[in-house]
């Protein structure tokens, strides 16, 4: 009997919904096999990790707060990884969002104005544009290479945020503690469901998605990159501006992560501290690929990649697991799903010896 | 300023300058053979811990030394079965490593991080180190630094002078010709890459038992993100990279010492200049198309496989 792989006439339908799916399984099985290595009940680590966060309404808004920034990022980045437009700063683009956002939170500080929330998420979708702009302009007019450009802008935004947050920003009355003061309610998303955090900026995130998907696969624009991803060439020929496709696919994944960065402030943390993101930035990456950079798959492995949050949170309070599992959980469904993929394009037929022969 | 101070200086951006060298002069071959690799940081952080544990257990450094390079060999097996075997996209693949990595060497560093090392003495090289500066620049210096400026050597010397260098420069260039010629493509891009890996391993197990003998969860803070950019500012070729990674060291140790010299600057302002510097650099160097488009590999990042048309 042989493994023998082939190439497919056609790249597999099947094979390109099935294989995150492949991925997230096999991502549960090696969650198995390193809780029994790390000489845990497997069983009892899994619950505690998979099942325990999300059993009640609690654990299921909880879910939604931290699905809601990486299906906003991811669907952001999603477009412009689809024109092969690597946008990786989305951790800086969130940090400056949120930096910009809280400034006027902090400054509309003793007002109880409605248009505080708008005002915030469009400073905060501003900052990330800003943020995100400076790859794309150094991209267009110096040819520098975006995905260095953005990570380097990370460690610069989360500097700066830092640096003003341990200084101009700081708290007056905080006895020297590096954080703003806390938000007046009207700074604050109000929350939807009693008895849970779920608050206002699910739905701007989950309206975000949907803009995402109609941007990206009901116009003309969304079009023309998926062209420029699929063959660059066909598309200069077509006459589309590539650099406006760069522009463009930085610039989306700046303002997703620059909202996204408010809706943490005003939402779970409520002011601003030097760090405001769990590496969202760059598990948004990971949700994009996963979602198969379509906006509807980001919403969902927006939920699952949240879950490795809460379940790592989780499994550190209740079994002592190491909190950084979760970054290894992380890691492997990349793994997993690029190589599934594989599959989309190859299959592996078992054959005998004699079947070779003839 | 004073000459003195100076040279110290120049020693300190030496020793921080190391890890660079490692990290971009392996991955230099890795692109060099037509892979792009963007894991460095990942690898660079495992093999930070795992040399660091090794020599936390054993106390010699060539132990930790060769359980840094192995593991980030490791890193990079897994980065070559996807890109190579699998045939997957090679910037999701090498993010997909430096994330992995983050997340790994966090967990494998759990327990390490409040131990202290020894650290990696230095060896003082009978008369040559007497010489008066050029002594303490050159010959008052640890092993593994040493050790860099021999790799230096051997990989200027591969490239350029041996065929098997020609080969690999060939297979960077053009793989289908390469393989027509009855040259494996794979197997030596297999090399390569793990060779890359094992360069970024041996980068991070520096910073963990020499330059900084501690662990700190994610203490290379960057640093395999700019050996990446010192490769396209090296345009390729290994001598610009020895003066980027030095280049680096002394951008990283300035922070220290701009304080010292009673300026008054923010400590975070002052460790955002490596990062700045990195995109300038860049900006620099890219600005003129043609230069990165001669120097860089032309299959560079392109997947390629001999069964595939």
């Amino acid at each position: 009997m042989l493994l023998k792989i082939e190439p497919r006439s056609e790249p597999s339908k099947t094979m390109k919904y099935m294989s995150p799916l492949i991925a997230a399984i096999l991502m549960l099985i090696s969650g198995l096999i390193i809780f029994t290595l790390l000489g845990k009940n497997p069983v009892e680590a899994f619950h505690a990790f998979f099942i325990e966060p999300v059993n009640d309404l609690y654990g299921i808004g909880e879910l939604f707060i931290k699905a809601s920034p990486l299906m906003l990022i991811g669907t952001g980045l999603a477009i412009g990884f689809r024109a092969s437009i690597w946008n990786i700063g989305a951790e800086g683009q969130l940090a400056v969002g949120a930096l910009f956002g809280g400034y006027i939170a902090i400054i509309f500080n003793d007002s109880n104005s409605f248009f505080i929330l708008p005002l915030m998420i469009l400073a905060g979708a501003a900052g990330g544009i800003v943020w995100a702009s400076i790859p794309a302009f150094l991209k267009t007019v110096f040819n520098a290479n975006e995905i260095l450009v953005s990570l380097m802008l990370n460690y610069v935004a989360i500097l700066l945020l830092a640096l003003l947050v341990h200084g101009p920003l700081r708290d007056p009355d905080g006895y020297g503690f590096p954080q703003s003061v806390l938000f007046a309610d009207s700074a604050i998303l109000p929350i939807l469901i009693e008895g849970t955090r779920f608050h206002a900026g699910v739905l701007v995130a989950c309206a975000g998605v949907v803009i995402g998907w109609i941007f990206l696969l009901k116009s003309f624009t969304g079009f023309q990159i998926q062209v420029a991803g699929l063959a660059q060439k066909a598309a200069s020929y077509a006459g589309f501006q590539y650099k406006k496709l760069i522009w463009i696919g930085l610039l989306s994944g700046g303002v997703t992560a620059g909202i996204a960065g408010v809706l943490e402030i005003a939402g779970p943390i409520g002011q601003l501290l030097p760090s405001v993101s769990p590496g969202y930035g760059y598990a948004a990456i990971i949700v994009a690929f996963v979602g198969r950079l379509h906006p509807g798959g980001i919403f969902l492995s927006s939920l699952l990649m949240a879950l490795l949050y809460l379940g790592g949170e989780s499994g550190q309070m209740n079994l002592d697991l190491p909190a950084a599992v979760t970054g290894i959980f992380q890691g492997l469904l990349l793994f997993y799903l690029l190589a599934a993929d594989f599959l989309i394009n190859y299959r592996i037929r078992i054959t005998t010896p004699q079947q070779e022969a003839i | 300023m004073d000459f003195d101070i100076f040279i110290h200086i120049l020693i300190a951006a030496i020793a921080a300058g190391t890890p660079f060298v490692y990290a971009a002069l392996g991955e230099l071959i890795t692109e060099k053979s037509g892979v792009l690799n963007l894991g460095v940081e990942g690898m660079m952080l495992v093999g930070a811990i795992s040399g660091f544990i090794a020599m936390a257990k054993t106390g010699s450094i060539l132990v930790a030394v060769l359980c840094g390079m192995t593991a980030g060999a490791l890193m990079a097996g897994i980065f070559a079965v996807l890109t190579l075997t699998l045939m997957a996209n090679q910037v999701a693949s090498g993010l997909a490593l430096t994330i992995f990595g983050v997340g790994m060497s966090a967990f494998l560093g759990l327990k390490y991080t409040s131990i202290a090392l020894p650290g990696v003495p230095e060896i003082h090289i009978p008369i040559l180190s007497n010489i008066p500066v050029v002594g303490q620049l050159f010959f008052s210096h640890d092993m593994l630094i040493y050790c860099s400026g021999a790799l230096f050597v051997a990989i200027s010397w591969f490239l350029y002078k041996s065929k098997s260098g020609l080969i690999l420069r060939g297979i960077g260039e053009a793989p289908k010709s390469a393989h027509a010629l009855g040259y494996n493509v794979i197997k030596i891009r297999y090399m390569a890459v793990l060779f890359g890996g094992a360069m970024a391993g041996l980068g991070g197990t520096y910073l963990s038992i020499a330059y900084t003998p501690m662990w700190v969860e994610g203490m290379v803070a960057g640093r395999g993100w700019v050996s990446l950019a010192l490769v396209v500012f090296a345009t390729w070729r290994p001598a610009r990279v020895m003066l980027g990674a030095y280049l680096f060291g002394a951008i990283t140790i300035a922070q220290f010492h701009i304080q010292g010299f009673g300026i008054d600057i923010p400590a975070q302002l002052l460790s955002m200049l490596p990062y700045v510097a990195t995109i300038v650099v860049l900006v620099f160097i890219s600005r003129d198309q043609n230069t990165i488009r001669l120097n860089s590999p032309a299959s560079l990042g392109i997947t390629y496989h001999p069964n595939v048309q």
